[in-house]
């Protein structure tokens, strides 16, 4: 049965990409890419990657899709016709596609226990890290604590990427009050939004916290907490978002978690460990892993968080601005 | 029809990675160049996905009663490739607006020729 839904959906997301390439419409292209996202989530769940699938449900399908909506208010929704050919790029797909499925050939069959890819590493991580760092959820244990070099390294990308949309875009403060922002008419909207706020937050906090035994972490939770954000900021308007968090504080957000994570490293090598050995922070050692755990996905969430929410923020104030002028 | 399901999720892999790449390299507008990007992006992470479960495994999260698990390894490596991915998609889009307000036009064909004009 699983097979069959594999199949099934495959096959949607391979038609889903073909009609991209053809639409020209630019807003119907990001709409897709949202479906494009939901359906690998779907896949994800059913190749067993459950922590994959929240993040790509909610980042791909939600922020990436706001992002790209947001940059389109900016620059027109149509896509010209191309001028030039399209038997070159089609000859060049081709070929490298004809190259690729040939190589496939020489990969081991799919979904076999003795594959190359399942002998090393991964048996130690599935049989030790339950007793070694005691909590049920590996893909935790493994982001967290063995690979927990590599986590901050990527928390850090994510950072910097702040920095580079910031130094591009930057953020105008200072909005006028007067200014036709958010959907002040949609009495409805105002009213949904109002109730679905607080319940996204609260999943957001379950998620960041529940992260240890089921599926989510701090990835997840910040995203999705910068969901709940952004739909206030589309529905009542970039100035009164401005006003429950401001891009200012997001920045010392983002930099605080980063800093958070590191400073974990920082004290557990004070403790006389090396960086990140989190059997320091405590006297018994599992303990000690649950702390540094707890401690570091929370700086992934805040950093997360701030950053998605402000990259929104540099967005969304640009195309006010565009719409002033 | 073994053969084939063997393989089925790598072809569609290809599939998708090569439908990301045709947009790349085929469109004129930087946005819709973004996107193929992004779909070129969830190939590779569709790959390391289909390479990761083991047939009649769970997630790897423990439960009772359960012996098989698929491998934990490729979930870390894509948890966080996903959150980089959008973040450098975010820059992406940034440097598109910077374009636009620069050339006024977002099309690669129509703004090659136009650096002598700022």
């Amino acid at each position: 049965m699983a097979e069959f839904i594999d199949l099934v959906l495959l096959a949607m997301l391979a038609l889903t990409a073909l009609r991209i390439i053809f639409l020209k419409d630019l807003f119907a292209v990001v709409m897709l890419f949202g479906i494009y996202s939901f359906l690998s989530a779907l896949i994800f769940v059913n190749l067993d990657a459950v922590d994959v699938a929240f993040t790509e449900a909610s980042v791909g399908a939600g922020i990436s899709t706001v992002l790209m909506l947001g940059t389109l208010a900016l620059t027109g929704r149509k896509e010209k016709p191309s001028t030039h050919s399209t038997l070159l790029p089609l000859f060049v797909v081709l070929v490298t596609g004809a190259a690729l499925i040939y190589g496939t050939l020489d990969m081991p069959p799919f979904g076999d226990p003795d594959n190359p890819v399942h002998q090393h590493v991964a048996p130690r991580y599935i049989e030790e890290s339950p007793k070694e760092v005691g909590l049920p959820n590996m893909v935790t244990s493994v982001l967290a604590s063995y690979r927990g070099f590599d986590t901050l390294g990527e928390t850090v990308v994510v950072f910097s990427a702040l920095i580079g949309v910031f130094s591009l875009l930057g953020v105008r403060r200072k909005q006028k009050k007067d200014l036709d922002s958010g959907l002040e008419s949609h009495r409805v909207l105002h009213v949904v939004a109002k109730v679905i706020i607080p319940l996204v937050i609260l999943f957001a906090l379950y998620v960041q916290f529940h992260g240890d035994f089921g599926p989510g972490g701090g990835f997840q939770a910040g995203v999705i907490a910068a969901a709940a954000f952004i739909l206030y900021a589309l529905v009542f308007g970039l100035p009164k978002a401005f006003a429950v968090v401001g891009p200012k504080f997001l920045q010392w957000m983002a930099a605080f978690g980063v800093l958070l994570y590191a400073s974990v490293g920082l004290y557990s090598m004070y403790k006389g460990g090396h960086f990140l050995d989190y059997n320091q922070l405590a006297a018994d050692p599992v303990a000690g892993q649950h702390y540094g755990i707890i401690i570091i996905e929370l700086g992934v969430g805040f950093t997360v968080f701030a950053v998605m929410l402000n990259i929104f923020y540099a967005f969304g104030s640009q195309a006010e601005r565009s719409n002033v002028q | 029809m073994n053969f084939i399901l063997d393989y089925y999720n790598y072809w569609v892999v290809v599939f998708l990675m090569m439908a990301g790449f045709y947009i790349v390299i085929s469109a004129n507008n930087l946005v819709k160049k973004i996107v193929g990007l992004n779909v070129f992006q969830t190939s590779v992470f569709m790959l390391y996905i289909s390479m990761g479960k083991v047939t009649g495994g769970t997630a790897p999260i423990v439960a009772e009663g359960v012996t098989q698990y698929s491998n934990p390894l490729p979930h870390v490596l894509i948890l966080t490739a996903i959150v980089v991915g959008v973040a450098t998609t975010a820059v992406g889009l940034a440097l598109i607006v910077r374009i636009k307000r620069a050339y006024g036009t977002v099309e690669e064909n129509e703004f090659e020729n136009k650096d002598d004009a700022i």
